[in-house]
């Protein structure tokens, strides 16, 4: 850049502006040659193609996390921080995305869906999701946001010949609309009370004097969009439907990668904007989606439908750590979202395998007999529902554990026995599709296909993940203590960060 | 070896042993001969273990023996600390002697899924050997949550008519229990820092927790709670007659024999280890249930019209009685509930295995279906004798010893007590008596019955070894007792000194 006077290199990215995102650069460059290659394949043939390339577009993204994490700091004009806690959620993301990518091969050629795109929205939308978990501006979070919300919209509707789906990608698009509308307004407000949005600026500015009542305002609002995507209740009610409409490899990443994206902006709005006056919302947030998803799922015959509940009320245990003290809070919500993602999406993985073309076995009554047409599947299915129980040597059991407690820690005994009791009454349903599976004969003959490779590869992926958090968390544990620890106390060194636009500077165009 | 080295890692092998067996079993074929023989050298492998402990138990000391503590992780601080004392010691081996009886008992009554039945049961004698060695409240509460699922999978896979419906509300109830227990456990931890047990029960006993004096009576109850369900005291004992009449034999056999223990083992360990002030004061009204549970469990038993239901009612008999022991904070009501514990274990777990025995041959348990057995199965009736006086209380036989000693205590401890308790004696001969005299004297009432026949090679392996071990507690209790009473005095000693406290006053 020499031939640029001297103070445009002040303003242009430096080579390791690109490092602290490389793993979103791959991730499009991926996405970009599925699609450009999509047209010239052989459409039966060239299906496994495109998706072992996105399949391989993760895991080169996966490494490119190192890099990554090797430049800690601030990036593109202080939009994008690297910090342990977006390497967390880079990894956490990327990885989900490459497991429901394994196991999308099957799905798409069983349900003859052809179209690479598929595998190009998947990455795309990792995109936005992976640059959420990084974003400290709020313009940029809500770009990001959208990015990954577009991809999901179109993702829910692909089982394009079922009316179901249609009509669940059209809802999702409707209401999710409505919430990023929401957090925009929300970003706007906050504008206005503290003359910017960068997070860390929003923090000071706020930490300065008395609160203004816009800057309430604002963060509800951003809840109420944030709370959307995460499935919280009151916000919860579009789940469900869209769930049981979209194919069953995107609702396992449906639930849980926009999830974790979500959660990591709202750690980060929470616990940096520190503002309690939330506390109360997030604690009503919390009862009710452990209590509301808990209840409904119990009443539920279609396997997809119950765990579109489960995962409301998963949110609700989820809240319950934002509720409590920041430090133990973060980490334990991370710790969470991680052996969430591992169960959540090797559920799903054996429910897509199992739904068979034009997913037709979804109701719990089709699980019949499973334990015995395929042990190899019940088994798989079995630890996974034991996981979101919460019983030992899952990392389901932790990850409660580690949310209750950290609620005991900060005195929210009122949360934690609704949480306690909710964990008993959850129990319920996820063991009636074990009951299902084993301890009932099959009444109708449900065809029970092969598990392919790839497949196999999936699940293998999520139980060993599973079992691995359930008796050593103490590595992914200590990681998101000490990265939480960093983003609690110092969010963004002081020098770095512009003079925030004051008030009076702002003029209406 | 030396005996230092394995003496502390026994007690990982002990635990971890059947958990290797079961996972090793799932790669074999499903050739159930194979498995069978398989999980029976498992188990007895895991008795003979476990004959260690009480081999190299130091019986004069009441601290924790063949102790390990390894830091499994760090934060929150979570030790792997295992150890056992005189409470535990006999509860692991009963755990291990009953499994192989139970591989023997279902070696011929199992055969649709042979594979996953063995494979079950040997996770679930890892879960319950766990739950008894654990010094650490996590691990502990781990292996308590471990031990639900394939137990209720073994009623639910493997049981009769009913068995989901049995499955999921054993599992219901003790796991929506069990929560508040994690509760409490949550909190002891969150003002202690810490899961160890003895590291707890140090810092509580000192006063070092500020917060405890308020919070004390709701966490004895968030683990008395959690216990009572498992023992079942009444009013919480709905599950059990539908989760007995429900299981296969061998899971009746774990479930009287060792998973109500882990109720009352967990009273007497954690209820009165944590809270001995709160034991005290909440003491007369868990003695009323006990004594209420007692009689009325005995005199529901003896309407009972079916075998199993009767001998799952008097289990909440006989654990009235132990539970009645423990409050009784007296040295001879605490023997006599441990000693009730273990002998309970063996009569019941022997009386179920001889029910099984009926039920294989004539598929139901009603006692109308029977009469005058003893002309075509004169061992069996034997058999069923003696397991029936040792559950009755005979002395001589090993519910004698026990029962003597909790009603001394009971007595010491408030006279009327004693007397009431004390006429569960006479319930408990009246409805096995009885119920013994319906089904094996007479004539042969049902023609069918006239040509069954008696115990198989394997049924008596599997029996005998019971009526034998029930012989020797009663004509040799010390041998019991003796490594019991160090760790029941130590169980003591704060009761004691709140006593004088009082007194001081």
């Amino acid at each position: 850049m020499t031939f640029l006077p001297a103070a445009y290199s002040q303003v242009l990215p430096q080579s390791a502006d690109y490092i602290r995102i490389l793993p979103e650069i791959i991730l499009s460059i991926f996405g970009m040659i599925v699609m450009v290659l999509e047209p010239l394949l052989d459409k039966e043939t060239g299906q496994r193609v495109l998706g072992w390339i996105a399949f391989f577009g993760t895991l080169v993204a996966l490494g490119a996390t190192w890099p990554m994490a090797q430049a800690p700091g601030l990036a593109f004009w202080n939009t994008v921080q690297v910090d342990g806690f977006s390497v967390f959620f880079h990894v956490l993301i990327i990885a989900i995305a490459a497991v429901v990518i394994l196991s999308s091969y099957e799905y798409m050629s069983v349900q003859k869906i052809r179209a690479g795109e598929y595998y190009a929205l998947i990455l795309f939308g990792t995109v936005g999701m992976a640059l959420m978990s990084s974003a400290v501006e709020l313009v940029l979070i809500f770009i990001a946001l959208e990015i990954s919300s577009i991809a999901s919209y179109v993702l829910t509707g692909f089982r394009r010949h079922e009316a179901i789906s249609a009509e669940s990608s059209l809802k999702y698009f409707l209401l999710g609309s409505f919430a990023t509308a929401f957090f925009l307004y929300g970003v706007a407000l906050m504008f206005g009370a503290t003359g910017s949005t960068n997070i860390s600026l929003i923090s000071r500015a706020l930490g300065a004097g008395p609160i203004p009542v816009l800057a309430f305002a604002a963060v509800a609002l951003m809840f109420v969009g944030l709370g959307f995507k995460v499935a919280a209740a009151p916000f919860h009610v579009w789940t469900p439907d869209v769930y049981e409409g979209a194919p069953a490899p995107i609702v396992g990443f449906m639930s849980t990668a926009p999830k974790a994206a979500a959660f990591a902006v709202l750690l980060r709005i929470v616990f940096v904007i520190d503002i309690h006056a939330i506390f109360w919302v997030i604690w009503i947030a919390a009862g009710l989606s452990m209590t509301l998803g808990n209840i409904s799922a119990m009443v539920q015959s279609n396997v997809k439908r119950l765990l579109a509940y489960s995962s409301i009320a998963h949110a609700g245990y989820l809240l319950m750590a934002f509720a409590a003290a920041p430090e133990l809070g973060t980490s334990a919500a991370m710790f969470y979202l991680a052996s969430y993602a591992a169960m959540n999406v090797g559920a799903f993985a054996v429910v897509s395998h199992f739904a068979n073309a034009g997913e037709r076995y979804v109701t719990l009554e089709d699980y019949e007999g499973l334990g015995r047409s395929s042990p190899l599947l019940a088994a798989a299915l079995t630890i996974f529902l034991l996981s979101l129980i919460g019983i030992p040597i899952t990392g389901g059991f932790f990850a409660k554990f580690y949310v209750f407690s950290a609620a005991v820690k900060a005195n929210l005994i009122g949360l934690t026995i609704i949480g306690v009791l909710n964990s008993g009454v959850g129990a319920y349903y996820y063991l009636r599709i074990i009951v299902m599976m084993y301890m009932r004969e099959s009444r109708k003959t449900v065809p029970v296909m092969p598990v392919p490779f790839t497949l196999r590869l999936a699940l293998f992926a999520c139980i060993v993940a599973t079992i691995y958090l359930g008796i050593s968390p103490q590595g992914i544990l200590q990681y998101a203590q000490d990265s939480a620890q960093a983003l609690v106390q110092s969010p963004i060194p002081e020098d770095a960060l512009p003079t925030p636009v004051s008030a009076a500077d702002q003029s209406v165009p | 070896m030396r005996t230092d080295d394995l003496s502390s890692f026994i007690l990982t092998l002990v635990t971890f042993t059947p958990l290797v067996g079961g996972v090793l079993l799932m790669l074999f074929p499903r050739r159930d001969r194979d498995i069978r023989i398989f999980a029976l050298v498992i188990s007895l492998l895991t008795f003979v273990l476990s004959l260690h402990l009480p081999v190299h138990f130091h019986r004069e000391h009441a601290e924790f023996r063949f102790q390990i503590d390894k830091p499994w992780v760090s934060v929150p601080n979570i030790h792997y600390h295992m150890g056992i004392d005189g409470i535990s010691l006999w509860l692991v081996v009963l755990t291990t002697f009953l499994t192989p009886l139970c591989v023997l008992i279902s070696w011929k009554s199992i055969h649709e899924r042979a594979k996953e039945f063995f494979i079950i049961l040997l996770i679930l004698e890892t879960a319950l050997i766990g739950v008894f060695t654990s010094l650490d409240l996590f691990l502990f509460y781990f292996f308590w949550e471990a031990t639900l699922i394939p137990m209720a999978l073994l009623i639910g896979m493997f049981g009769h008519e009913r068995k989901v419906y049995a499955a999921v509300k054993f599992f219901m109830y003790t796991m929506i229990a069990s929560v508040f227990m994690l509760a409490a456990i949550l909190w002891l931890y969150a003002h202690t820092g810490s899961f160890d047990f003895v590291t707890i029960r140090e810092q509580l006993a000192s006063g070092a927790v500020p917060k405890f004096p308020a919070a004390a009576q709701w966490l004895f109850l968030g683990f008395f709670l959690a216990f009572a369900v498992k023992v079942p005291l009444f009013p919480f004992h709905t599950w059990l007659p539908d989760a007995h009449v429900e299981a296969p034999t061998a899971g009746s056999v774990l479930l009287a024999g060792v998973l109500l223990k882990m109720g009352t083992y967990g009273m007497l360990r954690f209820n009165l280890g944590l809270f001995p002030e709160q034991s005290r004061q909440n003491a007369w009204w868990i003695m009323i249930l006990a004594l209420i549970g007692i009689i009325y469990g005995a005199l529901v038993a003896m309407v009972q019209p079916n075998m199993k239901k009767l001998i799952a009612y008097s289990s909440v008999s006989h654990l009235g009685v132990v539970v009645l022991g423990i409050f009784s904070f007296t040295q001879a009501g605490l023997n006599g509930a441990m000693f009730v514990m273990l002998a309970h274990g063996i009569s019941t777990g022997g009386l179920f295995m001889l029910t099984g025995v009926l039920h294989e041959r004539r598929h139901t348990y009603e006692i109308t279906e029977f009469g005058g057995l003893a002309s075509p199965m004169p061992v069996y009736a034997a058999s069923y004798l003696v397991m029936v006086l040792a559950s009755a209380g005979l002395p001589l036989l090993n519910g004698f010893i026990g029962e003597f000693l909790v009603f001394t205590g009971a007595f010491q401890a408030r006279p009327v007590y004693g007397i009431l308790a004390a006429t569960g004696v006479i319930w408990s001969s009246v409805y096995l008596l009885w119920m013994y005299q319906r089904v094996f004297y007479g004539k042969v009432t049902h023609l069918v019955n006239s040509s069954l026949s008696d115990l198989s090679g394997f049924e008596k392996w599997a029996v005998w070894p019971c009526a034998i071990a029930a012989l020797v507690m009663g004509v040799a209790p010390i041998m019991w007792l003796s490594a019991i009473d160090p760790a029941v005095q130590a169980a003591l000693r704060p009761f004691v000194q709140v006593a004088s406290r009082v007194v001081g006053q």
